[in-house]
């Protein structure tokens, strides 16, 4: 079987979930996880013909609120973990990345 | 060479509820910043989301007047992407099972018929916050807006023209408005567009499609319409010069520079799309069955075009009386009932869109908020078509009924509106004037060119005398007897 | 005295206090006096609230005095994972990147806890954001297991685990996603229970694999673990996944703690304990020998689904820890990264300072698990794989009243043993993990000692919403052991 993953691939995906990775990093990952996906794979063996993927185990359905304002956080709260602020806004950064959001 | 645009639009409504999608936090524009937020809308570590009934009843009516099958199973999906207004870097969605699927939305076409563009999908959906830009030297965040409740709706590439595109989302607007699910306003970003645009061209005996361009983001109806403009030229350039043609790898996004009325590449993300959609395991599925479905049902209106359609054809008003009562839903509800208590259609039109909608727009409310009964409309246009009152009076009582919800004969009487209808008091009256303006009178009866504005003038005379609660039509006939002799 | 007060389980020690045969000052200053001495070795708290705790031990106490009525915890020290958010105290998730997060609220748990009068001593230490089973990947260094200081506690809940078996507290809470109870428990030699799915309200857990995850209690007594579900259990609005009373009746679990049960069929998965080390498969033939004795009926089970629970559960909990821990950015809340210069540094350095090496392995597992191209064959399948899995335990279940089984495949490991093979440490969740996917509850109960001094645990699983009747089959064991509530050997108390 070919590798599940490679470098390209591991940098790939780390890049999707914004994690920076090291070379070294990269070259560690991309052993382990080619292990571990293999192993991961194994479950592709098993016949589920007309079974149902299970995202829950729950027997229940339709939890609803009813429609009323509830007490929130008032701006100090809000912020009160806020590694950097302006005033009562979040501050970051520039996103130089603007207007690639969905 | 022949061109036709195709457009397929995305469009994002804000529903109106109190309440956030997943959270109590109310939903209130230009609060300051940070103010309507809680542990679960910041996506605090251990905050967990309760869905909002209210917005799902919202979506259903709305998926319901777009003609869609309405899920009787549905479910959360996460939709996975980093963006500093978006505080847990997914967004709570609907991915493969929508809330609404296959309807269609009904729009007036170019030609005044029914077009119908069909509806792909309708679904609930959690909006972001926001970013502010300070200049490039850093960004700032807030995020009261996040956890709105938005819907979520994308039509059929069924669009042939942009003005066909602004008029399906001024129909849209319209429609959301008369379901009471959407406040629907421009101005406070409660609707943004995204259409997709592309180009079918015939040439030589060849069709080509070029590539599909989506729109970012825009949040006018004119942007909507210019943007689409644009692309379809713009596109027609490219096309001549690169002959470029659709593939399945090529669509690009582009951003409306308002400023400059022009459509701007943007900026292409390293890797392609990949929001890693599954189902959010912190909320459980929402199973709609039908009394639930039945309860939505009875809410369903009759909707504003078929209505104006129908306010045309039943009733004789004009397409444009027609539309204008059909913009208001309260409006269009009061009309309808005051026709049925017996208010002749065109005096009730009238009394509506020249008093009703004025004051109502003067308050900044609904007509039906003026708290105007039917009845009472109706009794007032049936007076003005008897001759009890004349039009003008009409408005006067029109108003006084708004001011203090009388009834319209009692507020005649009062204001001492009711047209003489006694012709021995009518005779006197004309007696005195004719005595008076005995030079009016011979120049009437004459066959001279001042004939007619000296009758005119004598009409008037009478007319002031009766601080004009006589019917001119009436004093004319009166007169014309008198001077003919007749 | 002290020794005698700290011999006690919650239940013990809470009739104590209300008959004022002891304080709970005493209480929770013996605690504190244990942490005081022990945490430094064991490193089994993060946070320890100390003058907090004495203040409302001596509210407890004054309010007893006055005649007041006060909840079934009065007065009792309990430890809360730091994985539980509490307004007072950083909940730190055992992450450099939550180091100084304070929440603005209070989990659950934690209320349910303080309305029953509890005082809450301290936050306890744990693998960071619960992913591993030996609370090493703590950012805060690993806990040590009491019955030998070169071990490891087990994990991710041995902060907890560790705490109660070194007379910290009395009682303490964890949170089990895929054995994070009850293998701790087993290392450490306390009874751990993972309840059913749905049962305990996860508001204000901060989330691993939230289709797995649930709270529950580590304590010296199959009793204490009724006393403490009482108190933490039921519905909860502000969690969607919490199951309303429709379907879990209120029960008061310690009521019929006690009652024999006729009729009693344990079951055995065949083959389930091969891989197991032989002082556990004893401890299980042991265990059978304690049911046999009372009348119990012993089946033999196929579940052959089985085999394919670790692949199936290491693909759900990543991808969903993928997106949980999404958040974790450095905008809003956490650890940022002071060399980013755009936005986008923020994300990627403040996560690859702020995270450690197992949590952005099971970050990149989980993304490669959703992302386009690997969906079907991992996610997907993977859900399918669940609901087969699903469905032969319940069909197991079905013909027994519980399912026996090991916790680990070994007893306490020591420290550094695992840490070079991530997926061998993958491969010892074996035994906890099918509990985790099929959503029921599961009781580790320890039984003996191996031949180096070292607890052993054996686990027992019932249908769902069954912890009535499994607690009482776990008493069975714990009566038949005669074990329970031993002290480690290295510590004097
Ligand atoms: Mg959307
Ligand atoms: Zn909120």
């Amino acid at each position: 079987m070919d590798n599940l993953i490679d470098k390209a691939l591991v940098r790939k995906v780390a890049s999707l979930a914004r994690l920076e990775l090291s070379e070294q990093e990269v070259k560690e990952f991309t052993g382990q996880l080619c292990a571990i996906l293999e192993y991961f794979h194994k479950i592709n063996l098993l016949d589920t013909e007309g079974i149902e993927p299970l995202a829950h185990c729950l027997p229940i359905t339709n939890r609803l609120r009813e429609d009323q304002i509830q007490p929130g956080l008032d701006p100090g709260q809000a912020l009160k973990n806020a590694p950097d602020r302006d005033g009562d806004l979040f501050k970051v950064p520039p996103i130089l990345e603007e207007g690639l959001g969905p | 060479m022949k061109v036709q645009v195709v457009v397929g639009l995305e469009i994002h409504v804000q529903l109106s509820t109190q309440t956030k999608l997943f959270c109590g936090c109310p939903v209130r524009f230009a609060a300051p910043p940070n103010s309507l937020v809680c542990p679960v809308c910041l996506g605090l570590p251990g905050a967990l989301p309760v869905l909002n009934k209210k917005a799902v009843d919202y979506a259903i009516l709305a998926a319901m007047a777009l003609n869609c099958q309405i899920a009787s199973f549905t479910k959360w999906d996460r939709k996975g992407y980093y963006y500093p207004d978006l505080p847990k870097n997914y967004q709570i969605s609907q991915y493969d099972l929508p809330l609404g699927k296959a309807g269609f939305i009904e729009v007036q076409g170019d030609d005044g018929g029914i077009k119908q563009v069909r509806i792909r999908r309708v679904h609930l959906e959690e909006d972001a916050g926001k970013n502010l830009h300070a200049g490039g030297a850093y960004s700032c965040v807030d995020l009261n807006r996040a956890g709105t409740p938005l819907l979520e709706i994308v039509t059929e590439p069924d669009i042939t023209s942009a003005a066909q595109a602004r008029a399906l989302a001024v129909e849209l607007q319209r429609i959301v408005r008369y379901l009471g699910v959407s406040e629907a306003d421009m101005q406070k970003g409660h609707m943004r567009f995204e259409p997709n645009v592309n180009l079918r061209i015939e040439t030589d005996g060849q069709a080509f499609r070029t590539p599909i361009v989506e729109i970012k983001n825009l949040n006018s109806f004119r942007a909507l319409e210019a943007s689409i403009r644009y692309e379809a030229d713009r596109q027609v350039q490219e096309f001549l010069e690169s002959g470029q043609v659709m593939t399945s790898g090529n669509k690009t996004t582009r951003g409306w520079d308002d400023v400059r009325q022009v459509t701007v590449l943007q900026r292409q993300k390293e890797e392609a799309e990949d929001y890693r959609y599954f189902p959010d395991p912190d909320l459980v599925p929402v199973v709609i069955n039908t009394s639930w479905l039945d309860q939505i049902k009875a809410l369903l209106p009759e909707l504003p075009l078929r209505r104006q359609i129908r306010f045309v054809q039943q009733y004789g008003l004009s397409e444009y009386d027609a539309g204008v009562l059909t913009s208001d839903r309260s409006c269009a509800d009061l009309f309808d009932k005051a026709v049925e208590a017996g208010g002749r259609p065109k005096r009730v039109c009238n009394l509506l869109t020249q008093v009703g909608l004025r004051v109502a727009n003067e308050r900044g409310c609904s007509v039906g908020d003026l708290g105007l009964s039917p009845v009472n409309l109706a009794t007032l246009a049936s007076m003005i078509e008897e001759g009890k009152v004349n039009a003008t009076s009409g408005v006067r009582i029109l108003e006084q009924m708004i001011a203090t919800g009388q009834d319209p004969m009692t507020l005649a009487r009062s204001m001492d509106l009711l047209q003489i209808a006694d012709s021995s008091r009518l005779e006197s009256i004309i007696d005195q004037v004719l005595s008076m303006q005995q030079k009016a009178v011979q120049e009437a009866c004459s066959e001279g060119k001042k004939a007619q504005k000296a009758f005119n003038f004598l009409v008037g005379q009478v007319m002031q005398a009766t601080k004009g609660q006589a019917n001119p039509t009436v004093i004319a006939e009166m007169i014309r007897k008198r001077l003919g002799g007749a | 005295m002290l020794d005698a007060i700290l011999q006690m389980d919650c239940l013990a020690l809470a009739e104590a206090i209300r008959t004022r045969q002891v304080s709970s000052l005493e209480a929770t200053s013996a605690c504190l006096e244990a942490i005081d001495k022990y945490n430094q070795k064991i490193g089994a708290f993060l946070t320890v609230f100390q003058q907090q705790a004495l203040d409302q031990a001596r509210d407890v106490d004054r309010r007893i005095q006055a005649g007041d009525k006060v909840g079934p915890l009065a007065g009792v020290p309990i430890a809360v994972k730091d994985n539980i958010c509490t307004t007072f105290g950083p909940t730190t998730c055992g992450s450099k990147i939550l180091a100084n997060f304070r929440s603005p609220c209070n989990a659950t748990v934690v209320e349910r806890l303080m309305r029953a009068d509890a005082i809450i001593i301290g936050k306890t230490n744990m693998d960071e954001f619960a992913m591993g089973s030996t609370t090493e990947n703590s950012a805060f260094g690993p806990t040590h297991n009491p019955w030998d200081l070169g071990r490891v506690a087990g994990g991710s809940s041995g902060g907890s685990a560790a705490a109660v078996a070194a007379r910290m507290c009395f009682g303490a809470l964890g949170s089990d996603t895929g054995g994070s109870i009850r293998q701790p428990a087993a290392f450490c030699g306390v009874v751990g229970l993972k309840p059913t799915y749905g049962r305990v309200s996860r508001f204000g857990l901060v989330a691993y694999g939230s289709s797995l995850d649930q709270i529950g209690p580590l304590a010296r007594s199959v009793r204490d673990c009724a006393l403490l579900l009482n108190v933490i259990g039921g519905h909860d609005p502000k969690d969607s996944t919490s199951v309303p009373p429709e379907i879990v009746p209120d029960e008061d679990l310690l009521a019929r703690l006690d009652q024999p049960i006729d009729g009693l069929r344990i079951g055995l998965v065949k083959g389930a304990t091969e891989g197991a080390d032989l002082p556990i498969r004893q401890a299980i033939g042991r265990a059978v020998d304690t049911y046999r004795a009372m009348g119990a009926e012993v089946v033999e089970l196929e579940i052959p689904a089985l085999d394919y629970s670790v692949a199936t559960y290491y693909i759900i909990a990543t991808a969903e820890a993928s997106s949980n821990l999404a958040r974790y950015d450095g905008v809003h809340y956490g650890y940022r990264s002071p060399a980013a210069r755009d936005c986008m540094e923020v994300y990627t350095r403040s996560r690859a300072e702020g995270l450690g090496k197992e949590v952005k392995r099971r970050i990149m597992l989980g993304t490669y698990a959703l992302s386009s191209g690997y969906y079907d064959a991992y996610y997907l399948k993977a859900l399918k794989v669940r609901n087969l899995i699903r469905q032969q335990i319940f069909a197991a279940l079905g013909q027994c009243d519980s399912i026996l089984m090991p916790v680990a495949p070994t007893t306490a490991f020591s420290l550094g043993q695992m840490a070079a093979d991530p997926l061998k440490m993958y491969l010892a969740d074996v035994y906890t993990i099918p509990a985790n996917l099929a959503g029921i509850p599961a009781i580790s109960i320890p039984v003996g000692l191996d031949g180096a001094g070292l607890p052993v645990g054996v686990q027992l699983l019932g249908p769902a919403f069954s912890e009535g009747r499994l607690l009482r089959i776990a008493r069975i064991l714990e009566k038949g052991a005669h074990w329970t509530c031993q002290v480690p050997a290295g510590l004097t108390v």
